[in-house]
């Protein structure tokens, strides 16, 4: 496990040409792990067909819904692969 | 019009064709999968669990620990993916979705409903949640928060609601557990 709970870290921004489950409205911004949820294979990889695909760990990560939409007090919590996330420096 | 009868069906229907001529499933070995998938998958196992948790301290716990074990010790398969559990308390209430499709606890919740397959449920509930839950006719006050959980991954959510007021049995707890109340669009 690389990411510890209470970790910062930034979605990936870019918007790869193959499928992937990065959803589109947390890309770019940064949220806070709140736990791991063990290992899986990567979709990305098994969409491609790529045998066998990465496994990564994967994480619950929660963003501040005012960071993504610019309003409201609600917490969204997104499931993100690690190869999905960057650390960002506290 | 049936089920049998919508555009979607022949769609399906047509795909389905086209896996098997390549050889890569039979009839079969679909239908079997279906069955196996949809038996006793009913809303009343989360509602189980979720009474279990009410009456039984140490059950909740593990519950809330490791749902997979927990929903294991009262007989329901989760086989395939991480069952979360995430409790209300009367700080917080807790609300599943999934953006990208329709992920969802099945073995435990029954087949979903419509409205959380819509595309208006998916891309409003993670936007503008306590508007959502109005419209179910669900006014939570606004010193209680939010947490929506998008399933984006392998892990499955599902609501443990807060108990109802009153001396019910665990049976009688049972009955008072909706799917929605699973879900979080509902109290209970």
């Amino acid at each position: 496990m690389t990411y510890a709970p209470g970790t910062r870290v930034r979605a990936r921004a870019d918007d790869p040409d193959h499928h992937t489950r990065v959803p589109r409205y947390v890309r770019g911004h940064v949220g806070e792990i709140v736990e791991p949820e063990g290992e899986w294979p990567l979709p990305d990889d098994r969409a491609r067909g790529i045998v066998p695909p990465r496994v990564e760990p994967v994480y619950a990560v929660r963003f501040p819904a005012r960071d993504l939409w610019g309003t409201g007090s609600h917490t969204v919590v997104v499931d993100l692969w690690e190869s999905y996330l960057e650390e960002v420096a506290p | 019009m049936s089920h049998e009868e919508l555009p979607v069906a022949a769609r399906v229907r047509r795909l389905e064709e086209r896996v098997i001529a390549a050889g890569l499933t039979t009839d079969d070995e679909l239908d079997t999968l279906l069955d196996e998938l949809l038996d006793g998958a009913a809303p009343v196992n989360g509602a189980r669990i979720v009474a279990r948790a009410w009456t039984d301290p140490a059950y909740r716990e593990a519950l809330l620990a490791d749902g997979n074990a927990a929903a294991g010790e009262l007989g329901f398969s989760t086989e395939g993916y991480r069952l979360r559990v995430v409790e209300n308390t009367p700080d917080l209430h807790n609300v599943i979705v999934c953006t990208l499709c329709s992920c969802y606890p099945l073995s435990l919740l029954g087949p979903s409903p419509g409205w959380y397959k819509s595309f208006a449920y998916r891309s409003r509930v993670v936007r503008e949640p306590r508007h959502v839950l109005a419209e179910f006719g669900f006014d939570l006050p606004d010193e209680v928060d939010i947490r929506v959980w998008d399933s984006s991954a392998e892990t499955r959510y599902m609501v443990l609601p807060r108990r109802p007021e009153g001396d019910l049995t665990e049976e009688e707890l049972v009955t008072r557990v909706s799917r929605k109340g699973l879900i979080g669009t509902a109290a209970v």
